[in-house]
């Protein structure tokens, strides 16, 4: 390697310091997740000696930034509810149905063209798709819905819906194509339909990868945050009327990054007691979803 | 019927597309000159640049860059080449891919109160390319990992047959042919970094910033904020901006990626 001979002592040294160094590396990762936990365990500690934590969670009124002040988180969890669950009444369909197509009914060719289609759209940074949805999607929708103010949950569900479309379809796709092609064949054999094979055989069993892109398209809807903060508005209310406008999480957070709130006070530590909440909810969504891909897993 | 319906799914994902960028372009267009690279952002439409921004993104993604890549493959390396297979790598290889499924707005946050507060950086371009170093970490760690694992064995067993130390056949073997695929995976996760608004907003938040950054603890803004603080403002004009702003930002995502593609195309190992 080099000419120059160095004693072993010397090389066991470097070897040693070398492997501590990636050992170093390899441990970012872990003190990530405790500079996490801990940030915002910390912050949201001090938040809850002066909120209690029944009024947090209990309340249905969130106004920190005025008198007199709320601080139910309710109403931010529910607008984070309402417009994921408009996301994906549009990307598990369209998802799942893109593929179905790419992996039973499309020729080659064609699938290798859309998929670098599908990656493109899962490349496009969210600030463009929550200008899509403010300056775009909302004037479309508001010729069918006169009564639509601009800022609204539907505009930015289905937009959150469109982003999403790739993530489903991917991996569903990958799924599908890992199921043996001799279960399809068996069915031909006794007569079956390509819809029914469709249907019957091939989508049970890549259910668990089907699961897995729904979990993760949940997951990726609940911490989106620009398309949102754009285009769903910044009145957190409680509401099953998608084209009034509400507040999520993820919005509260960056409104009250932008604001002039002084640090230590107890606006700014709902920055933390909201991120707490919110990263909660995504792990339990993700351990839900490692329980279901578990559970359906079929291994060929 | 089921061919019907899975047809129409694939058409509305590649109209949505088209509409995207086609609306993207039609709105910016106008407004993309030379005047609107080289000026800062102003109370007048005509007179508002992108400058600020797009120098910040640079400096930002640049110090990301000098951050993330030696920190990834380092730990990749360590993952691969040098763990034991025990259950404490299990735990930090599950931690990892747990990481990579945090939404980028907690890793500002995070930011907030670790960088900017308790190490007292301020909002300044290093906070901020710290954060975006531990947002793409997991995924430069999962790719390099991948290139890791397509250097066969045969060529790996044969160096330390000869006496090689381990980090002579990871030095001498590994690496270069790994690097590619490396280069490839870290210029994919940094052309992500570029796009993120969310964790940026949480540590600059100003968004009226009218100069460049000269040194790594100066504040400053990027691309997406610049776009979201257009997007925002009621009169028209801004969103013809915040359009211009998307057309520079997708152009720079756009080399980013065809370089990434052509690494990958053009070093690429053949499989055997």
């Amino acid at each position: 390697m080099n000419g120059v001979k160095t004693s072993k002592r010397t090389q066991h040294i470097r070897e040693w310091i070398i492997g501590k160094f990636l050992l170093a590396s390899a441990l970012v990762s872990v003190f990530t997740t405790l500079a996490i936990l801990g940030v915002l365990l910390l912050e949201a500690v001090s938040f809850f000696q002066q909120v209690s934590i029944v009024e947090f969670f209990t309340e249905t009124r969130w106004t920190p930034l005025f008198e007199p002040q709320y601080f139910g988180v309710l109403p931010l969890v529910w607008g984070t509810v309402l417009v994921t669950i408009i996301a994906l009444s549009v990307a598990v369909p369209i998802g799942l149905g893109s593929a179905i197509f790419l992996s039973e009914y499309a020729p080659d060719r064609l699938r290798r063209g859309v998929k670098p289609v599908l990656e493109i759209l899962a490349g496009v940074p969210t600030v463009v798709y929550g200008y899509f949805a403010l300056t775009f999607v909302t004037p479309l929708l508001q010729n069918f819905f006169p009564q639509m103010i601009v800022f609204n949950a539907l505009s930015a569900g289905l937009v959150m819906g469109i982003m999403i479309i790739p993530m489903v379809a991917s991996i569903s796709e990958d799924a599908m194509l890992a199921v043996p092609q001799s279960f399809r064949e068996g069915a031909y054999a006794l007569g079956a339909h390509r819809h029914e094979v469709v249907l019957g055989i091939v989508v049970p069993s890549a259910f668990s990868g089907i699961v897995a892109s729904f979990i993760l398209a949940i997951s990726r809807a609940i911490g989106e945050t620009m398309i949102v903060s754009i285009a769903a508005g910044s009145t957190p209310k409680l509401t099953f009327n998608p084209l009034e406008s509400i507040q999520t999480m993820t919005g509260y957070i960056t409104q009250i990054s932008l604001g002039e709130v002084p640090f230590g006070s107890l606006e700014y530590r709902t920055i933390f007691s909201v991120g707490l909440t919110l990263f909660l909810v995504i792990q339990v969504v993700n351990l839900i979803g490692q329980w279901m891909v578990i559970r359906y897993w079929k291994r060929y | 019927m089921l061919y019907t319906l899975c047809l129409v799914g694939i058409l509305v994902s590649l109209v949505s597309l088209a509409t995207l960028f086609v609306d993207a372009l039609s709105d910016g267009l106008p407004w993309l000159d030379l005047q609107f690279l080289t000026s800062f952002p102003s109370r007048f439409p005509e007179q508002a640049g992108i400058l600020a921004a797009l120098f910040g993104s640079i400096w930002v993604v640049g110090l990301t860059a000098l951050f993330s890549f030696p920190l990834g493959v380092g730990a990749a390396l360590y993952l691969e080449e040098y763990s034991p297979k025990n259950w404490l790598t299990s735990f930090v290889q599950l931690n990892i891919a747990n990481l990579a499924g945090v939404p980028s707005i907690v890793y500002g946050i995070l930011s907030l109160g670790l960088f900017v507060e308790a190490l007292a950086l301020g909002r300044s371009v290093l906070a901020g390319a710290l954060t975006m170093t531990l947002l793409i970490l997991p995924v430069i760690i999962v790719a390099s990992q991948e290139a890791i694992r397509s250097v066969p064995r045969e060529s790996r067993d044969g160096a330390y047959a000869l006496g090689a130390t381990r980090w002579q056949v990871v030095r001498g073997i590994v690496l270069p042919q790994a690097l590619s695929g490396m280069l490839t995976g870290t210029i994919l996760a940094l052309s992500r970094a570029i796009g993120e608004a969310a964790p940026m907003i949480a540590i600059a938040a100003l968004v009226y910033i009218r100069f460049v950054p000269t040194g790594p603890l100066d504040r400053f803004t990027v691309m997406p904020i610049q776009i979201y603080n257009w997007v925002n403002l009621p009169q028209s004009e801004f969103r013809g901006l915040a359009a211009a702003g998307i057309i520079v930002l997708l152009a720079v995502l756009l080399s980013m990626n065809s370089i990434a593609i052509f690494i990958r195309n053009r070093y690429q190992r053949r499989a055997r």
